[in-house]
């Protein structure tokens, strides 16, 4: 086994995948999809392996062309960013599965810009995950914005403008970002970050020190999409074509989320950044508004994937809210719900794509009672991520929840616990309303006339193919075994992660 | 306070150029000026980094026989000026990839005033 070079390796194959896949699809178009299969399941493969040895052994550390540390640049592996890579990798094996049809069917002719780009994605956020170097973060991060920009753009008339406006505030968070690294390079003369967090203790009084972290976090929140900053996702996610958007929306914001807790958490104290500069409170009370705000905004949409974002905005606040509480459970839940998040939102998004595929919409108020008969797959998968969505166990979403109210309770944050309950109620409002549509609505005449027809091509079994299905079910089946299996999941993985200090 | 202006200035006016870029980002409708300001606020933080690297009395930082490299403060620190390089070769790409996306959104629709797309978009 290559542990010692698995930090580096995971961006590097989605990088040379990215490069693979042109040559590959200037020959023939249709091959584009196997280098992006086989990049992400290899790293699926080193992810896993090294959340497994980091859990053992501690981290491993990979020094860029032989360079140590405070001098060169750092690659980390240990059990947090193992754990975030798995999930993203796996997700996204799972998101492109289910790409090739809808892939085709949506942008034809864009297949190689569209897993070339996603390659890139892929490097940029995996690298993000990895690196443990301030700059070498931004470069990622630019890496992983500026290929999300592109793949939003292929998309539908309104994408490209969509785009833009992502393209404004995502650099306008990038340059925040920079300027709050530049800030804490002035104070501490180095860019490492196990470097900085043995020396920031030094000069963390001071207003540099102060003003860069919280130009971090404003940086890193615009990219989170955080309320008020979460101006640019919902269009982004409506207009993109449907697998952009399943690749996008469970896996960019949370990888800016990890960015919060590292560096929150790791490089500064956790005393710091929570009491001294009450920094933790402020992420934490701007998730819970936007988890309010997300929510009462998806009720009011009528297109599902719009909804999705909407709800998105919301759940991005669960994960503000577990780093407010600012201890080991509020981490537990934030980290979990990464996880969770990533899963059930993937799930959803994929879902919109299927009804996209076979109804030609995902309009709300056109569903109606016949998806039960003619797609039933995809609707009990719906079904069991939306009762994730809401939080009702046995299910995946309620453990997230569940840790993230102990934290509340216990450090009797009232107003979060308040929170965490209306926005599951919330969270059931929009759900049913789809949920009843889908099973009890009774259908139009037209329908009804179809089915009287029997023959008729409107009626029937238009199930997706199992291309497409099946990752769908994967996930829904993910979601009740993640649910299961939660304890497990803690006791063996998390709580290796919870920072010492915290 | 005079001193602090007097020891600062350079990052009072970058300050001020980042504030515009702002304003223009936000509250210009045209999208060009939206990119302008991006471009400013990209520039302004760069600017930040080389005016960090900045020592009075310090040389371009290139080995030269007659100043020991014993003393740091003769030389500049070149790190932030390599790092700019790499940020600089990304509010290019990033200032390509805006001018791409404009050229389809005026293919889209025909404008570049923020409200008439919006109301066109609907």
């Amino acid at each position: 086994m290559n542990i010692p070079n698995i930090p580096v390796l995971i961006p590097a194959v989605f990088l040379f995948a990215a490069l693979l896949i042109p040559i590959l699809g200037y020959w023939k178009r249709s091959l584009c999809i196997y280098p992006a299969l086989g990049a992400s399941g290899l790293a699926v493969f080193y992810s896993a392996s090294g959340l497994l040895h980091t859990v053992e052994h501690g981290y491993v550390s990979y020094h860029l062309s032989g360079w140590v540390p405070p001098i060169g640049i750092e690659y980390i592996l240990d059990p947090l960013s193992a754990f975030i890579c798995l999930v993203i990798t796996s997700v996204t094996t799972i998101v492109l599965i289910h790409s090739r049809r809808i892939v085709r069917f949506e942008t034809p002719d864009k297949e190689m810009p569209f897993y070339s780009l996603a390659m890139l994605l892929l490097m940029g956020l995996t690298g993000m995950v990895m690196t443990g170097d301030f700059f070498n973060l931004y470069v990622f991060l630019e890496i992983s914005a500026l290929a999300g920009y592109a793949l939003v753009a292929i998309g539908d008339k309104r994408a490209p403008m969509a785009a833009f406006k992502y393209l404004t505030l995502g650099t306008a968070g990038a340059a925040f970002y920079l300027l709050g690294v530049a800030f804490i390079f002035i104070s501490t003369g180095t860019l490492n970050m196990a470097d900085n967090a043995a020396v920031i203790h030094h000069v963390d009084h001071t207003i540099p020190v102060m003003i860069g972290l919280s130009l971090i976090v404003l940086g890193t929140g615009l990219k989170m999409a955080l309320f008020p900053m979460h101006a640019w996702m919902p269009d982004a996610y409506s207009y993109a074509s449907s697998s952009a958007t399943a690749l996008i929306a469970p896996i960019g914001t949370k990888v800016s989320a990890y960015v919060l807790l590292r560096i929150m958490f790791d490089v500064f104290d956790p005393s710091y950044s929570a009491q001294q500069l009450p920094l933790a409170q402020i992420v934490g009370y701007l998730g819970a508004i936007g988890v309010i705000w997300g929510s009462i905004l998806a009720i009011s949409q009528k297109e599902l994937k719009t909804m999705l974002a909407y709800s998105s905005v919301a759940q991005v606040g669960y994960i503000g809210i577990g780093i407010g509480l600012a201890s080991p459970l509020g981490f537990i839940g934030a980290v979990l719900h990464i996880l969770n998040h990533a899963c059930m939102k993937a799930c959803l998004f994929l879902i919109s794509g299927n009804l996209r595929f076979r109804l030609g919409h995902s309009w709300i108020p056109r569903f109606e009672d016949s998806l039960r008969i003619t797609m039933p797959w995809t609707a009990v998968a719906f079904v069991v991520a939306a009762i994730s969505m809401i939080g009702l166990p046995p299910t995946a979403g309620f453990f997230s929840k569940w840790y993230l109210a102990l934290g509340s309770i216990e450090q009797g944050s009232w107003i979060f616990l308040v929170v965490l309950l209306v926005s599951s109620l919330l969270n059931a409002v929009y759900f049913f309303r789809i949920m009843e549509k889908m099973y009890i609505r009774p259908q139009t005449e037209e329908m009804l006339k179809a089915q009287a027809q029997e023959e008729s091509p409107a009626w029937g079994r238009k199930e997706a193919p199992w291309s497409m299905l099946g990752p769908v079910l994967l996930l829904a089946v993910s979601l009740l075994a993640l649910g299961i299996f939660n304890v497990w999941i803690v006791t063996n993985f998390i709580e290796f992660m919870i920072p010492t200090g915290l | 306070m005079l001193e602090l202006i007097h020891g600062h200035y350079a990052y009072f006016f970058l300050m001020l150029l980042l504030v515009i870029g702002l304003y223009a980002m936000m509250m210009k409708k045209n999208l060009m000026k939206k990119i302008m300001g991006m471009s400013m606020v990209q520039s302004a933080v760069i600017l930040v980094w080389i005016v960090s690297a900045y020592k009075h009395g310090g040389t371009v930082p290139i080995l030269d026989k007659s100043i020991p490299v014993e003393n740091p403060d003769l030389y500049i620190n070149p790190l932030p000026h390599t790092l700019m390089l790499t940020a600089i070769v990304v509010a290019v790409v990033t200032l390509g990839l805006s001018f791409a996306l404009i050229v389809a959104i005026y293919r889209n629709f025909k404008s570049l005033d923020e409200p008439t797309i919006l109301k066109r978009m609907k």
